[in-house]
């Protein structure tokens, strides 16, 4: 009963979003539209998307295997936590989700907005209905969740043990927040260029959007990256497998829009070119959605590959990107002129940094897609791997974080200051920092030494915007900044420390022999079988010692029945200088075990600075929506 | 300051020029970093050239998985049928690396015709298997139904 209480909620919101996109975009039936009427379809649009999801949630926890999804993706015997989180650990369950935060977001939007002209907000209720309807169409026909399965087994065939992990559980959530937070400022892009009201106003209702789903994408990438730190046993924080490049290409997208809807409504300038990258960011969503779901690229993390679903994406992708970009086209030449500015000036760097962080994305989005491009013309099977991705984005990104020396400094407009001077403090510490990696180092990439430089001198270039004000009366939206910038220094030092000084000791190693790694000794004092909940384990017993501190860390392998996979769980242990990380691996004939060790000096730095950038987000949407509320209020008495 | 439809223009400009540059870039990049993905029997070809980043794909021959002395060092065999290439890797082995089944190998071919292999993948679950992988398996099924 549940679920076909799903689908038919499923249909209903379907048949809504199909009403609303009638409502708001066929001129005859929007003049007679009221207000109300279309707020109100968006929200029961919203409402009954929820009841599909809630049912899709619901046959899980109950591990209802007469539904084919259920019966190929859980198991009775997980714990519960994981049959919650298996709803989405899967295609179709992926995509619900997906929808559903989409028509939750338009409803949001019809029901708070309030700073736009009504044209205009029907104008974009009406493209965010149509985004929704397409993924509608691509569940109901392409790859319904609510299939029943006849006869149903006895038991499911369980959630792949990778994905049976607190932090992967609410990883995708976090990141499709992001992705569809986009959406709303596609939606209010094409809402504004059909109505041609371009303006401050529209910044203003983006920005909260923009800002937010740009915090719960770093929050996701961050979280990934630290997932498959822990969990894949690599030792590496950033792999450049498709699936993370498709969460970072609408990241970079975000941040350059972040950057210039500020521009336009401070300023009224950069009219055009922060409509494109609204439009630009959430086509960077939907091609990450097309890589991810249709398993057309080689990825660890790609699912089946089923050609009809692809193929449905690609032609979504290509009827909305295609449709945003040709009104773009048509429409942009009407969009008023901007103001104007210097190239000395806070809009003339962050120009620069849209322009950094574009062309970063665009060799991302290159080197992402030309596997697929290569194969398709020549018939030549490549793959494009960090050697590439290291050598193109990572002397961009130092670029980037150089111009973070000037750019907050600066004034709006123009700026008459020597540009030298007001970056003096940042390039002496960099430049000290270059020269103390050089007599401490002889040996190090230049990749790594440029980059700890230009963390260094991002320390003080950050928290500059601070001098001479007030701390207390500093709005937080600058507080914002100046954490957020500061995490950019945190992070890239990470990186840093953990290239140039990463230490890695491979052995196989008896029980009761030592083997050293970087500054500490570790032996292997045992190894015993355990007995998890649905998994059997081997799990070894480290000591590790380093002048007079010790520690024991257990690294185990695991074995699950169902379905039958084994899995390494790592054991980190974390000091204030570095990790300690470590994996057991496979035992020999001889009775020796296998152990990969590592000694990652300041790795966690990487994590931290991506929290940091997050919390930067937060105290800039808080402190604007924070002063809006403040006003209104003031005004409203 | 410029007039308003010199700054559009000059804006305009520097965005293509940014386009420009990224594709240069990329091009650049791709130019000697892509690796391309061979199977056994294009090696056996001549397609590989030596000391150069490519990734081998196909299925890990049976009883060939052999342990070095120092007890991280493996070497094995990899096939699509006709054809099969040593390799020698040194680390931990992927969870789901076991004989006769798929992997796919990061690394390079040395003069002597070994593959050197930086890193394995092996196939991840049930369900998954890279698309570059669907010919072989395709291949060992009917090895299967001919047996």
């Amino acid at each position: 009963m549940i679920a076909e209480f799903g689908l038919a909620a499923l249909w209903l919101a379907a048949a809504l979003s199909l009403l609303q996109l009638l409502l708001t975009l066929v001129p005859a039936l929007r003049d007679q539209a009221e207000p109300r009427t279309v707020a109100s379809i968006a929200v029961g649009q919203g409402l009954f998307t929820l009841a599909a999801f809630g049912a899709l949630i619901a046959v899980f926890l109950r591990t209802d295997t007469s539904v084919l999804l259920v019966a190929e993706n859980s198991h009775s015997a997980k714990p519960w936590i994981y049959k919650f989180a298996g709803a989405w650990g899967n295609h179709e369950g992926s995509m619900l989700m997906w929808v559903t935060i989409l028509t939750v977001a338009g409803a949001a939007v019809a029901l708070l907005e309030r700073r736009l002209p009504r044209d205009t907000l029907n104008a974009a209720l009406g493209s965010q209905a149509a985004l929704a309807l397409g993924f509608f169409a691509f569940l109901l026909f392409a790859s319904n969740p609510f299939a029943r399965l006849y006869p149903a087994p006895p038991d499911g065939q369980g959630l792949n043990p990778l994905l049976q992990d607190p932090g992967l559980a609410f990883h995708p959530p976090t990141l499709y927040l992001g992705y569809v937070g986009l959406s709303v400022a596609f939606s209010l892009a094409v809402g504004a260029l059909l109505t041609r009201e371009v303006g401050p106003a529209l910044a203003r209702a983006m920005r909260p959007w923009v800002l937010g789903a740009w915090v719960l994408l770093t929050l996701g990438i961050t979280a990934g990256s630290y997932w498959a730190y822990y969990e894949l046993g690599w030792g590496g924080f950033w792999f450049w497998d498709p699936v993370e490049n498709a969460s970072l290409m609408p990241w970079l997208a975000a941040t350059a829009l972040l950057h210039s809807v500020n521009v336009l409504s401070a300023r009224g300038g950069l009219r055009a070119w922060t409509i494109m990258l609204a439009l630009i960011a959430f086509s960077m969503s939907m091609v990450g959605t097309f890589l991810v779901r249709s398993g057309i690229l080689t990825s660890v993390h790609s699912f089946a590959v089923d050609p009809r679903r692809g193929t449905f994406i690609l032609a979504l992708l290509a009827l909305y990107v295609g449709g945003a970009l040709s009104l773009f086209a048509a429409r942009i030449g009407t969009v008023r002129e901007g103001a104007r500015f210097d190239v000395v000036s806070r809009e003339g760097a962050l120009v620069m940094n849209n322009l950094l962080l574009a062309t970063i994305l665009g060799t991302v989005f290159v080197g992402t897609l030309y596997p697929l491009m290569a194969e398709a013309a020549t018939g030549e099977k490549m793959s494009v791997g960090p050697p590439y991705f290291n050598a193109v984005a990572g002397p961009l990104t130092l670029l980037l974080g150089l111009l973070l020396f000037v750019g907050p400094l600066l004034n709006w407009r123009r700026d008459r200051r020597p540009l030298l001077r007001r970056a003096a403090l940042p390039l002496s510490v960099a430049l000290a920092a270059l020269l103390v990696s050089f007599i401490s180092v002889p040996a190090m990439s230049w990749l790594a030494r440029l980059g700890l430089a230009v963390a260094a001198g991002l320390v003080p270039a950050s928290l500059m915007p601070l001098v001479g004000r007030n701390l207390l009366r500093t709005p937080l939206a600058t507080w914002g900044m100046v954490v957020a910038h500061l995490g950019i220094a945190v992070a890239l030092a990470g990186m840093a420390f953990d290239t140039a000084f990463t230490k890695e000791t491979l052995a196989a190693v008896r029980v009761g022999e030592t083997r050293q790694v970087g500054p500490w000794a570790v032996r292997l004092a045992g190894v015993r079988p355990i007995a998890g909940k649905n998994f059997t384990a081997l799990e070894a017993r480290l000591e590790a010692f380093r002048g007079g501190s010790s520690l024991v860390l257990t690294p185990e392998s695991r074995f699950f029945t169902t379905p039958f996979t084994e899995t390494n769980e790592t054991a980190i242990r974390t000091r204030l200088d570095g990790q300690l990380y470590t994996v057991l691996g496979k035992t020999d004939e001889e009775g020796r075990w296998q152990l990969r060790l590592w000694w990652k000096p300041m790795v966690t730095l990487i994590w931290l600075g991506g929290a940091l950038i997050a919390f930067g987000g937060i105290l800039a949407l808080l402190g604007r929506e924070w002063r809006s509320w403040w006003r209104k209020r003031r005004t409203a008495w | 300051m410029a007039a308003p439809k010199q700054q559009r223009l000059a804006l305009t400009l520097a965005a293509v020029v940014a386009l420009i540059g990224a594709a240069l870039l990329a091009m650049w990049g791709l130019r000697d970093r892509a690796a391309y993905f061979y199977v056994p029997a294009d090696i056996a070809a001549g397609k590989a050239v030596p000391n150069k980043a490519m990734r081998l794909g196909g299925m890990v021959q049976k009883g060939s998985l052999r342990r070095a002395a120092d007890g991280v060092t493996v070497n094995f065999r990899v096939t699509d049928g006709p054809a099969s290439v040593p390799v020698t890797f040194r680390g931990i082995l992927p969870d789901l690396f076991r004989e006769g089944s798929g992997v796919v190998a990061e690394g390079q071919m040395t003069a002597a015709g070994v593959f050197i292999a930086s890193n394995i993948l092996a196939k991840h679950d049930e369900r998954y298997m890279p698309p570059q992988m669907g010919n072989i398996a395709a291949e060992k099924q009917t090895r299967k139904t001919v047996e």
